[in-house]
């Protein structure tokens, strides 16, 4: 079977949701990636080392520079014509293009699997990763998304696979890119930190939000999320919001500060290797998944563990 | 302007889903059941574009069983004008509904489709891009702010932050959760709404086959965590971050 993978990328590197995106799809067949940027040659080059992807297509043009989906999904489907599936990370961006894809295949899309357990069969979480379906695709061609926190990541370098350009002229011009207003920051990117410190509604303020979790997460070189709760309070950017309709994680270590544990915030990272939470109320839900405890006054505890960190 | 928006009758977010013993799904009988949440943002979206002079009509669709009538109702109480059921009592896949949805556009001709990014059960986000691919219409998906001149502004929340987009007109927007907060229907309205029309279709009437893709061989729950233990002060949370490496 010969695998197309989506290659995400900013235009200058290849994000790392690539590498697990690489993982799942080896295991279908024969991987070869796609690169859909402007001027993204240096990209092709960079994925053209990753483990495992024995082809590398790169494709250049101005209309597919933000990789919206309009101009890229025909790409894709384009080049789908000689694959026999299409793999996205689970990212915005894959969210976005993938099921564009499917649809001008009239394929079916598998949603953000857990585990490929055959040629046509995954694993894959529904109901906010409270049920773990096993589904067997009908369709001849697959279009999957990948749940990039339940593979390994590939080698980002080691591999020699070769480079084709591939000529794209299909701009529908439907849509443009306006901007993009990007969260600056020093620390780590919350999907691939090692350590995520997390806060929830209890800090009351954003500048509480802030003044107690920043200094707690650069102590430990860590990256800041937040629940639902405390995005919409408007205590944190929308990028910080871990859960079910947010990002997935799984670092080494999660401590939720202020968090309950609603079902769909644990949707989104109850996969972490150990999960520390700190709450006031003892009879939190987030304590159910908790591998360490501490009940008591966040405005107390985290000002005190950042000093004794 | 039309604007369709797309609702889904699913598990009420409060309620934590079983999966059955014999592993065939979920257990949904005597649950409560809900509009999907990002649907709801969808028909609110609709509505404050009505009442801001650029929606003139909202028609609200519903593709599920007889029951998905009660999703509509809430709907045409929230405010959309009328109402469409095309019903099925098959757990019908995104792929088959962005089909009807495509032809319902093509009948009803509308200048705008919004639906939520995602329904909370299969928790799919496919719908609506797959309706913008077969009409050929551009997407602006997990919106968090939509804006409307002669084409649409939309602002989409993403991995690195707010992306904003223009897009063409006629278009296809799914909801994030920030891009507004849902009315609840007052009494009136609900009352109301009982006389605004509803008519029921079949997806035979929009010749879509509904035929399942994905076959579910089992659902199983997922494994479950191990309790933890309780430590008693910030000392011992130190000493167990040491023990665990990422405190010196």
């Amino acid at each position: 079977m010969s695998v197309l993978i989506l290659v995400e990328h900013d235009g200058k590197s290849v994000k790392d949701a690539t590498l697990a995106t690489v993982t799942a799809a080896t295991k279908l067949g024969e991987v070869h990636a796609l690169v859909a940027g402007n001027n993204a040659d240096g990209v092709a080059q960079s994925a053209a080392k990753i483990g495992g992807v024995s082809k590398v297509y790169v494709a250049n043009a101005p209309a597919l520079e933000h990789q919206l989906a309009e101009a890229v999904a025909p790409l894709i489907a384009k080049l789908m014509e000689s694959h026999d599936a299409f793999v996205a990370p689970a990212t915005t961006t894959g969210k976005n293009i993938a099921p564009r894809v499917a649809a001008l295949l009239d394929v079916m899309q598998i949603s953000d699997i857990l585990s490929v357990e055959g040629p046509d069969t995954f694993t894959r979480p529904i109901y906010a990763g409270n049920a773990v379906a096993t589904v067997r695709s009908k369709d001849t061609k697959k279009v999957i998304t990948v749940r990039t926190t339940a593979f390994e990541k590939a080698a980002a370098e080691g591999g020699l696979a070769s480079v084709e350009t591939v000529d794209w002229s299909g701009d529908p011009g439907t849509s443009s890119f306006v901007s993009l207003e990007a969260s600056e920051s020093e620390r780590p990117e919350l999907t691939s930190a090692k350590i995520i410190v997390s806060g929830g509604r209890a800090f009351g303020s954003s500048e509480q939000f802030h003044s107690l979790l920043d200094p707690l997460a650069d102590k430990l070189g860590a990256a800041v999320g937040a629940s639902r709760a405390a995005v919409d309070a408007g205590y944190a950017p929308n990028d910080y919001q871990v859960g079910q309709t947010g990002k997935i994680v799984a670092p080494e270590v999660y401590i939720a500060i202020g968090i309950s544990g609603a079902i769909q915030h644990l949707a989104g990272m109850k996969d972490s290797k150990t999960i520390i939470a700190i709450n006031k109320d003892e009879e939190a839900p987030i304590f159910q998944v908790a591998d360490i405890g501490l009940v008591g006054d966040l405005f107390k505890i985290v000002p005190e563990l950042t000093k004794k960190l | 302007m039309k604007v369709l928006v797309a609702v889904k009758r699913v598990i009420d977010f409060n309620v934590k889903p079983r999966v059955k013993m014999d592993g065939s799904g979920v257990d949904l009988a005597n649950v409560k059941m809900s509009m999907n949440p990002f649907d709801e943002i969808a028909v609110e979206e609709a509505i404050r574009l009505k009442e801001k002079g650029v929606a003139t009509e909202i028609v609200a669709v519903s593709i599920g069983p007889a029951k998905a009538q009660e999703t509509l109702r809430t709907a045409l109480a929230m405010g959309a004008d009328r109402a469409i059921l095309v019903q099925t009592d098959e757990e019908v896949e995104p792929l088959a509904v962005a089909k009807i949805l495509a032809k319902i556009a093509e009948e009803e001709q509308p200048q705008m489709v919004i639906l939520g990014k995602q329904a909370i059960d299969d928790d799919n986000n496919a719908t609506g891009q797959m309706l913008a691919a077969l009409l050929g219409w551009p997407q602006g998906t997990f919106a968090s702010k939509i804006e409307i001149a002669d084409v649409a502004t939309v602002t989409r929340e993403v991995d690195g932050g707010l992306e904003t987009v223009k897009l063409n007109l006629p278009a296809v927007v799914t909801t994030d959760l920030r891009l507004n907060e849902p009315r609840y229907a007052s009494l009136p309205n609900i009352m109301k709404a009982k006389s605004k029309p509803l008519v029921a279709k079949s997806p035979g009437d929009y010749g879509v086959e509904v035929a399942r893709r994905l076959e579910t061989l089992k659902v199983v729950e997922p494994v479950k965590r191990q309790a933890g233990i309780t430590v008693g002060s910030v000392d011992d949370l130190v000493g167990k971050l040491k023990g665990l490496g990422i405190a010196k």
